[in-house]
């Protein structure tokens, strides 16, 4: 039998050892931001924003093609995965059914489990194979895919957080169920879903994986899609299992640079979300 | 007078030479049409339809390109120890091992960690600090893989391989998990990484899952004479176990398929060791690794092939964590 002390005290005991976790969880934040603030401030310089990676042994080389070269991508994989993803959410809060609804839901959970390596394969074997050349294309098909999901789903939830009160009152005033969808249902969820995507281009913009083996790589700036790219993620990934300090500096430098537009990314959707679904009245 | 009489006389000639209306049902049809809703709903479907072809191309090119090698190998793949792209022997096992102690690792790790900071937030934190800490929380979610590589090699495996793995070697060296030299990289440095990369994951979703139990339970035990933390541990717990085992289900699925972070230090070396100390390799690390320099049709298609056993093993896993987390929604509903 416990006594009534012991009990009190292993109450106290239990509870600051899962304040000590949720402290420890939270300081690994601080930890990263720290380190990358310390070591990649010290590399971070107007020529690394704005040079060509040099060749090995010679210093002063910057990853300007990296940083031109992710926004390439990320806008490739914005034109195919939001359009898909947008349109497909309409579909599954306006006028789905009950089954096909229920199968797309499903599909497209299955493919936002997917790990993101994997995606990058069906990218290689759907372009990089036929075309038998590494391109940016391949590599924002892997990106766009992986967008799909998550457009998908934000853009259901914040339509159906919609009040049914805007619709019935649309098509009291004689619009057409796509009219007023289009013209009031969207406008009003549109802040929600425009934030969503926003996260889930940020989330993909730190991938790597998928374009290891799509879109490779460039030393130099790539013209067009239809050419190997280099992307930030995968300088990081490069630079940093090489054996040379210079590119190490370089690596934290660029880890800075994607963890800052990543992380304001998020804090920006995540404030404009909390502020409510619909605007203010 | 002429004038009028000549546009009035246009227009009867061209009514009579217009087609003749579409008969009953084609009008209503066409009518339908015009309106728009019939086309935007076809529009909609379509690219809905898009996303479930997509999945099914996905599935069919992962089993396309992975021919060669299941029809050399067959089931035999799944047990072979050899990875030898001269000889073109493959086999997958040193990979599911690497994956399943790195895995395991990982869920040691997090797992008490990401229940008890669960905890924390959920039952004693009050409301303001708990939404702020989770906020920050969630944005380790946000991290990229790489840059936890990143840290992995330049902070972590310097600790590893000059305090931890030492002392570990002198203190419980007995063991044969603890033997052998200390790189810094290999087996538990991936652990240690991938533990901090799923934490995040284990604690969102399990505090989500344990402020789901109803207040009454909480109040019953309490009113019962229960401390707060007996009531949290031996109540609110078990009620929200489901819930919770269905995070570390979701965050297992995460970590198999997490490349970057092992793949930077795991080692990279095709070897099945009892020893955490030593290196090892991972589904999607080598994968990562050995893709562009593959030799052969047979090496890139036995690469695909550990790609489909990955798919299939992730499908599987979220699948129960899903179930999972939605019996514990669905019974405090």
């Amino acid at each position: 039998m416990y006594s009534h002390y012991s009990r009190k005290i292993t109450n106290f005991l239990m509870f600051s050892l899962t304040g000590i976790c949720a402290v420890a969880a939270v300081s690994v934040l601080f930890f990263i931001l720290g380190y990358l603030v310390y070591y990649g401030g010290r590399s971070l310089s107007w020529s690394f924003l704005t040079k060509l990676p040099t060749p090995v042994g010679e210093t002063g080389g910057g990853m300007a093609n990296a940083i031109v070269g992710s926004a390439e991508l990320l806008g490739l994989a914005a034109v195919i995965g939001i359009p898909i993803g947008f349109i497909g959410g309409i579909y599954l809060a306006e006028f789905g059914g009950r089954t096909f609804p229920f199968v797309v839901r499903y599909t497209a959970d299955l493919l936002n489990g997917v790990p993101s390596i994997v995606m990058g394969i069906f990218a290689y074997t759907v372009v990089v194979l036929p075309l038998h050349h590494f391109s940016a294309l391949a590599g924002g098909l892997a990106l766009g895919v992986m967008l799909i999901p998550i457009v998908l789903r934000t853009t259901e939830e914040f339509l159906r957080a919609v009040p049914d009160s805007l619709r019935e009152g649309a098509l009291a005033l004689g619009a057409s169920k796509w009219k007023a969808v289009a013209t009031i249902v969207i406008p009003a969820g549109f802040r929600g879903i425009a934030t969503g995507m926003m996260l889930s281009l940020a989330r993909v913009a730190g991938e790597t994986a998928p374009l290891i083996f799509t879109s490779f790589g460039n030393r130099f700036w790539s013209h067009g899609l239809n050419e190997p790219t280099a992307s930030l993620p995968v300088m990081i990934y490069t630079y940093a299992i090489s054996a040379y300090d210079d590119w190490h500096r370089q690596a934290w430098a660029a880890g800075l640079v994607l963890l800052a537009l990543v992380l304001i990314a998020n804090v920006g959707a995540k404030l404009v979300l909390s502020r409510g679904p619909s605007p203010a009245r | 007078m002429d004038g009028s009489a000549a546009v009035i006389s246009s227009q009867t000639e061209a009514m009579a030479s217009k087609p003749p209306a579409p008969a009953g049902r084609a009008r209503i049809f066409i009518r339908r049409l015009r309106g728009g809703d019939e086309v935007a709903h076809l529009i909609t479907l379509t690219f809905a339809a898009s996303i479930f072809l997509l999945t099914v191309l996905l599935v069919f090119e992962l089993f396309h390109n992975s021919a060669l090698p299941r029809h050399k190998f067959g089931w035999a793949f799944f047990f072979t120890r050899t990875w030898d792209p001269v000889f073109e022997n493959f086999g997958a096992l040193p990979f599911i091992y690497g994956t399943v102690v790195t895995s395991a690792l990982a869920l040691l790790f997090a797992v008490p960690l990401g229940v008890g900071a669960a905890i924390f937030l959920a039952e004693l934190a009050p409301p303001g600090i708990s939404a702020a800490l989770t906020f920050v929380i969630e944005l380790l979610a946000a991290v990229p893989s790489v840059i936890y590589g990143l840290l992995g090699i330049f902070i972590l495996l310097p600790v590893l391989r000059t305090y931890v793995e030492p002392f570990l070697k002198y203190t419980l060296g007995f063991l044969p998990l603890f033997q052998g030299p200390v790189f810094g990289i290999g087996f538990l440095a991936a652990g240690v990484v991938l533990a901090i990369m799923v934490v995040p994951f284990i604690i969102s979703v399990s505090r989500e899952v344990l402020l789901a139990v109803p207040n009454d339970q909480r109040e019953a035990a309490l009113a019962l004479g229960a401390t707060r933390w007996e009531s949290t541990w031996k109540v609110v717990v078990p009620y929200a176990k489901a819930g919770i085992m269905g995070s570390i289900f979701l965050s297992l699925a995460r970590a198999l398929g997490e490349t970057m972070a092992v793949t930077m230090v795991i080692g990279n070396t095709p070897q099945i060791s009892a020893s955490l100390f030593a290196p090892g390799y991972s589904i999607a690390a080598v994968i990562a690794s050995e893709f562009t320099e593959a030799t052969g049709n047979l090496h890139v298609q036995a690469l695909i092939e550990l790609g489909l056993v990955l798919f299939l093993l992730t499908i599987l896993i979220n699948g129960l964590a899903r179930v999972l987390i939605l019996a514990t929604t669905q019974r405090s509903g």
